[in-house]
């Protein structure tokens, strides 16, 4: 019963947004802010075009990329930094700070570093999923009970197996949740970096667009970007709940 | 400073030393990346010559008014949200997906719509920023003790009074959180908006420095923006641990 | 009667060493203790006197700082030999596996054959009486019951030295005395020694062939007591005359020494401990 409530409550929010789309669209203009139907019937059409696959490509293997870099890094810092407690007390406040900075600032050195093309993108990407996967996978481990390892201990398991079967396990659910957010945030940095210095990727097509004033499919390819991303979280999420359940 | 804070410094000031070292030794090439020291005094430059001033009020001004404008509509949204537990759950699937897509990908939206004003960068900030007051009031409200509401019938304040003056203190520490965060977002969103596309900002002139390559500037630009984004939110975390040891620490 | 000394500790210190802004601290000892083989043997004292230490110790987790340990004839050092078996206080069952797979996990990792694996598993669970839970998580049991999935796990290894570190100071009282009657099944059922760790006099008293009482930090032995059950006993003895005498006795000698306890953890307090000290 309470199921099919909030489904038809998410719906409702949906039409509302819907209606308030329409009604903004009245208000701003066809050049500023194509209608709904319209962008939807626009969006039907251009998904399957080969430019339209082209740059969903490029961002895909930008993205795919950064990710891999973000996670294996990310991971690779967390887990020293949450087993070696003087780096983590050290390196914390660090990435801490990092993390709330506008890494923006920074992507002229990434482009000067890197040059123009796939590997400043991948960079930008992976720069900024590092952080919240490296904070969450430290924090995972240090909150591991210490009792598991001297249980380990009394069960005989060498220190492979104790990693492999104790504490990757112990830690699974918040470094899961570590890497939903490294996935939201390495996907936005990847687009951000399409945004400014590029000629491929769905993030230039949307800035392509804006300089051709083509407004329908300015916003058509946003919204298969949110399609994606929230499609993508909500999996995410629903794979974390499953995780921290038993725990 | 304890013993953490002082091996913290030492590493930070290391690396500092290492790229200075680097770069006058001609490790890294100095069109990449100049030295640590010359981005200062570049900066130092800058800042006297007061070239950057205008650009300077108008990014920290935007910024200063998506922080207000997040932090107090997201208040109000957040306790109307409160108030009405139907249309919260409804909105709960949005707000735990709204910072997992990139609302950012509707700046050139904004832009097509009102042009090239602050106004885009306004709304692009707020968009971003006031989610994040909205669920940190709705968290802080969730967690005023029952109790307080009934002590104000007790005395028989109304809404208002109850509000102002027991529901406020009590959820305060989780607005003091949301406001970190939305200082945070508006920071990232007004800087990132003038660097994709803007008439003037900080930004914009980062960005400008980079296609006319000149170096010196562009760090300088940079390194100011860091410096000032890491000292407010620096500031933001000092204070939110004052203000948490007063709330856990103390007392019999 | 001389019985097969099954482990022994020889002068055992430990002092845990300084780091920083914090002195060594001296937890355990000099202690000598002689576990005979197939015996019931319990550790009381007050909080902070070593006696986790002790069992750390006795179990390899931990090195003493001075003295020996061995444990069937042979040293322990550093690491936990083939045939001890250890019970936490805290909750050691890992919440990602079923009751199942938490009492087979040792014994998988030691390449034991399956059936052998799965009967030793299932007799395990059965015995500790967590057959119809196999298949739930520990996060659906209560505190004494995952303790008893720990229980399980130590007893499908097949230990012949089982160290029980405060393993019931989550329960109620009631259900203490119940868990008590159950390792002294376990204890009889499976002919190990067991050396249990316990601030509970009355827990001690019942359940020990032998007592050691400890003193205040740093923890030496000031009396071991005999209690001369008979090995059929059960949590009913607590009505017996002599249970009475025991807890009395352990007591009387342990008093002085949990003040002495309180008396360390109260010098941050301005008052002086002076008139608690007057005997």
């Amino acid at each position: 019963m309470t199921a099919t409530r909030r489904a038809l409550d998410t719906l409702a929010i949906l039409l509302a947004i819907l209606a308030i789309w329409e009604v903004l669209h009245r208000v701003a203009g066809e050049t500023a802010l194509p209608a709904p139907a319209e962008t939807l019937s626009y969006l039907i059409r251009t998904v399957p075009t080969a430019r339209f696959a082209e740059n969903a490509a490029a961002t895909a293997a930008a993205f795919g990329l950064a990710l891999i870099l973000a996670y294996g890094i990310g991971l690779a810092i967390g887990i020293w930094m949450g087993a070696h407690r003087l780096s983590g007390a050290v390196g914390e406040p660090i990435l801490v700070s990092l993390y709330s900075l506008p890494k923006i600032t920074l992507y002229p050195v990434v482009l000067l570093i890197f040059g123009l093309g796939l590997s400043a993108k991948v960079a930008f990407g992976a720069m900024h999923g590092i952080l919240p996967v490296a904070l969450l996978t430290m924090g995972a481990i240090r909150a591991i009970p210490p009792v598991y390892l001297r249980a380990a201990r009394t069960l005989h398991l060498s220190p492979w197996q104790t990693i492999t079967t104790v504490l990757l396990p112990a830690a699974l659910p918040e470094v899961f949740t570590g890497l939903r957010i490294g996935f939201t945030v390495t996907l936005l940095g990847v687009l951000l970096g399409e945004m400014f210095a590029s000629k491929a990727g769905l993030g230039y097509m949307i800035m392509n667009a804006m300089s051709l004033a083509q407004s329908k499919e300015m916003v058509a390819v946003a919204i298969v970007l949110f399609g994606f991303a929230a499609l993508a979280n909500a999996l995410l999420l629903w794979i974390e709940h499953r995780l921290h359940q038993r725990v | 400073m304890t013993r953490i804070g002082l091996i913290r410094s030492a590493v930070i000031v290391t690396m500092i030393a290492a790229l200075e070292l680097a770069c006058r030794t001609g490790l890294i090439d100095h069109r990449i990346v100049i030295a640590p020291s010359e981005m200062a005094s570049a900066l130092v430059t800058l800042l006297a010559s007061g070239s950057i001033n205008a650009d300077i009020e108008r990014t920290l001004g935007i910024i200063a008014v998506v922080i207000a404008l997040s932090v107090v509509l997201g208040f109000a949204v957040g306790v109307v949200i409160h108030a009405l537990p139907h249309l919260r759950e409804a909105l709960d699937p949005f707000f735990a997906t709204y910072y997992a897509v990139p609302i950012f990908i509707f700046y050139p939206v904004l832009i097509a719509i009102f042009g090239l004003s602050p106004m885009p960068i306004v709304l692009i900030g707020v968009a971003t920023a006031i989610v994040a007051m909205i669920i940190a009031t709705l968290n802080g409200l969730d967690r005023v003790p029952r109790v307080l509401v009934k002590v104000a019938r007790v005395h028989r304040l109304g809404r208002v009074s109850t509000a102002l003056r027991l529901q406020l203190p009590a959820t305060a520490p989780y607005l003091f959180t949301g406001i970190k965060l939305s200082v945070s977002y508006a920071f990232i969103a007004v800087i990132a908006a003038e660097f994709i596309l803007s008439p003037a900002g900080l930004g914009r002139d980062i960005s400008d420095a980079y296609t006319d390559f000149e170096n010196r500037r562009m760090y300088a630009l940079i390194l100011f923006l860091l410096i000032v984004a890491t000292a407010v939110n620096a500031g933001l975390h000092a204070l939110d641990m004052r203000f948490a040891e007063r709330r856990s620490g103390g007392g019999p | 009667m001389a019985r097969d000394v099954h482990a022994q500790l020889a002068g055992v210190t430990r002092v845990y060493p300084g780091g920083g802004e914090h002195p060594p601290v001296h937890a355990l000892g000099p202690v000598d203790l002689d576990l005979h083989k197939g015996e019931f043997f319990a550790v009381v004292g007050p909080s902070g006197c070593g006696k986790s230490t002790l069992l750390e110790v006795l179990a390899g987790l931990q090195r003493p700082t001075a003295g020996t340990v061995t444990f069937e004839g042979k040293a322990v050092s550093g690491e936990v030999a083939d045939g001890i078996g250890v019970v936490f206080q805290e909750d050691a069952s890992f919440p990602w596996l079923t009751v199942w797979d938490n009492a087979a996990f040792g014994l998988r990792r030691s390449g034991v054959a399956e059936s052998k694996l799965r009967r030793r598993v299932d007799d395990a669970l059965a015995f500790m009486g967590l057959k119809d839970f196999a298949r739930a998580y520990p996060s659906q049991l209560s505190g004494g019951m995952r303790q008893r999935v720990c229980i399980a796990r130590t007893l499908v290894l097949e230990p012949r030295l089982i160290l029980l570190d405060e393993p019931f100071g989550a329960l109620d009282a009631q259900t203490r005395l119940l868990m008590g009657d159950e390792v002294l099944r376990l204890w009889r059922q499976t002919g190990a020694t067991v050396l249990l760790i316990t601030h509970a006099l009355d827990e001690a008293a019942m359940l020990a062939d032998r007592i050691g009482a400890m003193s205040a930090r740093p923890g030496c032995f000031i009396e071991i007591i005999e209690t001369g059950w008979p090995n059929g006993r059960d949590s009913t003895i607590v009505a017996e005359p002599a249970f009475g005498e025991i807890t009395g006795r352990l007591w009387e000698r342990l008093r002085g020494e949990s003040l002495k306890a309180l008396g360390h953890s109260s010098l941050a307090q301005s008052a002086p401990p002076s008139a608690l000290a007057a005997e």
